[in-house]
C-alpha cells in the first residue's frame, strides 16, 4: 500500500486513559505505522487537524474549546470515531450534570478547603464551560463508537486493522465492556 | 406419541417445548433452558411486564413473555434480528433516561442492565442523554439508594412485599415523572424496616440499591458478567419462596 491513512486523535473532557490504552497496542503499533501516519495528536504535538481519514475523539464535550476542536475534527476527518465512555455518554465528567455550573464553580473555587483569595477564574484565555457535559454525538455526527473505560488495545487494533483492510469495523460482542 | 403431551407444547423459534397449566411463556422457556431476554422478571415473583425486554411474537403479535400464559400450539418468535434490535432500543432508552456512568458504578460487571447491553451489542445510547437530577438516599447505615441508576423495573417493590413480607418501596408518579420512593413518612431508607438480608436489598438489576462497604469485594474483571453472558445467568430458575403474610 502506497497511500498511508492519516489518523488524528484528541482528548476533550477525558483523562487521556484512552490514549494510554491506544499505546497498549505495543509492538503492533509498528505494524500499524506501515499503513497509518499521525496528523494532529498528543503523540505528534501537531496543534491543528488537517485533512484526515480517521479521527479518534476521546472525552465528552464540556467547554467551548471542546466544541471547536470537535467541529474541526468533523470537518477534516472522513471517519470520526467516539472513543471511550466519556465520548460516548459524557462519562465521569458528566457527573457534574447533577449540579448547575454555578454550584460547581462555587464548590471548587469559593467553598473548597484551604483556598486563599477565593474567586472564580475569569481569564479571557480560559475556555467557557458549557452548562452540561455532552456526548460527542450530540454535537457532531459520529461514524463509529468504541466503548470502554478505556477500550482495550485489542479493540483499537482490530478496529484500525479492519479500516486498513477496507472492511466495516465491528466490535465483537464478547469484547464489549463499558468499564 | 399420544395426543395428551402434544396438547401442551409451544414452539419457540422452531423448538417445541412443553408447558404446565398456568405457566407463562417465560416460565416454560426458563424450564426448557431457552433464554428470553428479561430485566424485570424474577422466578417466583409476580411478573409485571415493565421492562418489555421479553417481548416475543406469538402468532405474529408482540406480547411480553413474562405475563402471557403459555397455551397449546403457540408459535413464538424470540431470538430474531428484529426483536433483538427492538430490545436494544429499549436498553438504550433505559441508559439515556438515567445517569448510567458504568466506570464509576460499584455494580459494573455484576449489572444485568449492562450485561443486557453487551448481549444486544449496544455501542452507544443513540438517543439524547436526559441528564435527570434524581435524589440519592444514603441515610441507611448499610443500604444505599442511588436513583440515578433506577430503571423502574419494580423488582424491589415486589420482592419487599411478596418475599420479605414488608412494604419498603413503591413507584410514584407517571411517565417521565415516575420514581422509586420509600414508604416512610420521611421518605428515607433509614426509617424503613429494610435489612441487608432482604431480597429487596439484593434484587436490583442495576446499581440503584447497593449494600454498602461491599462494592469492591470482587475486583473488576472477576465479576459475574466478566465471566458469563447474561444468556447463561438469565437462565437461573430457582424460584423464591413467598412470604407467608403475602396476599393470595
Amino acid at each position: 500500500m502506497t497511500h498511508k491513512l492519516k489518523l488524528a486523535t484528541t482528548s476533550l473532557a477525558g483523562c487521556f486513559g484512552c490514549h494510554m490504552s491506544f499505546l497498549d497496542m505495543d509492538e503492533r503499533l509498528v505494524e500499524l505505522l506501515e499503513h497509518i501516519e499521525f496528523d494532529r495528536s498528543p503523540f505528534t504535538d501537531i496543534k491543528q487537524v488537517g485533512p484526515c481519514d480517521i479521527g479518534l475523539v476521546e472525552g465528552g464535550v464540556c467547554n467551548a474549546e471542546n466544541v471547536h476542536v470537535l467541529r474541526a475534527f468533523r470537518t477534516q476527518c472522513r471517519i470520526l470515531v467516539a472513543v471511550g465512555a466519556c465520548a460516548i455518554n459524557g462519562g465521569v465528567p458528566a457527573m457534574r450534570n447533577h449540579y448547575s455550573l454555578q454550584e460547581c464553580l462555587e464548590e471548587v473555587y469559593l467553598k473548597g478547603a484551604g483556598l486563599e483569595n477565593p474567586h472564580i477564574p475569569n481569564d479571557p484565555e480560559l475556555p467557557l464551560l458549557l452548562d452540561k457535559v455532552y456526548p460527542v454525538s450530540e454535537v457532531v455526527k459520529i461514524d463509529y463508537f468504541l466503548p470502554g473505560c478505556p477500550p482495550s488495545g485489542d479493540i483499537f487494533y482490530n478496529f484500525l486493522k479492519d479500516l486498513i483492510r477496507g472492511k466495516v469495523p465491528r466490535v465483537n460482542k464478547h469484547e464489549l465492556r463499558y468499564d | 406419541m399420544v395426543t395428551e403431551p402434544e396438547a401442551s407444547l409451544i414452539t419457540i423459534d422452531n423448538q417445541k417445548i412443553p408447558f404446565k397449566h398456568g405457566q407463562t411463556i417465560m416460565d416454560a422457556a426458563l424450564a426448557a433452558g431457552i433464554y428470553i431476554p428479561h430485566l424485570c422478571h424474577f422466578p417466583g415473583i409476580t411478573p409485571h411486564g415493565n421492562c418489555k425486554h421479553c417481548t416475543v411474537e406469538v402468532n405474529g403479535k408482540p406480547v411480553t413473555a413474562c405475563t402471557t400464559l403459555a397455551t397449546t400450539g403457540q408459535k413464538i418468535r424470540n431470538d430474531t434480528v428484529e426483536l433483538n434490535e427492538a430490545r436494544k432500543s429499549l436498553t438504550q432508552m433505559l441508559f439515556i433516561e438515567g445517569n448510567h456512568i458504568c466506570p464509576s458504578c460499584e455494580k459494573t460487571g455484576n449489572c444485568p442492565l449492562q450485561a443486557m447491553a453487551y448481549h444486544l451489542g449496544m455501542l452507544e445510547g443513540h438517543y439524547p442523554q436526559q441528564h435527570p437530577v434524581r435524589e440519592v438516599d444514603a441515610s441507611h447505615p448499610t443500604i444505599m439508594l442511588d436513583r440515578d441508576r433506577c430503571i423502574l423495573c419494580s423488582l424491589c417493590v415486589r420482592a419487599s412485599r411478596e418475599v420479605d413480607g414488608k412494604n419498603v418501596f413503591a413507584i410514584a408518579g407517571r411517565g417521565i415523572d415516575a420514581r422509586l420512593i420509600v414508604n416512610t413518612p420521611s421518605g428515607k431508607l433509614i426509617d424503613s424496616d429494610i435489612e441487608v438480608g432482604d431480597l429487596a436489598a439484593k434484587i436490583c438489576p442495576v446499581g440503584a440499591i447497593l449494600i454498602k462497604e461491599r462494592g469492591y469485594d470482587v475486583p473488576i474483571g472477576q465479576r459475574i458478567f466478566d465471566q458469563h453472558r447474561i444468556s447463561e445467568i438469565g437462565l437461573e430458575n430457582e424460584i423464591v419462596k413467598r412470604a407467608p403474610s403475602d396476599d393470595p
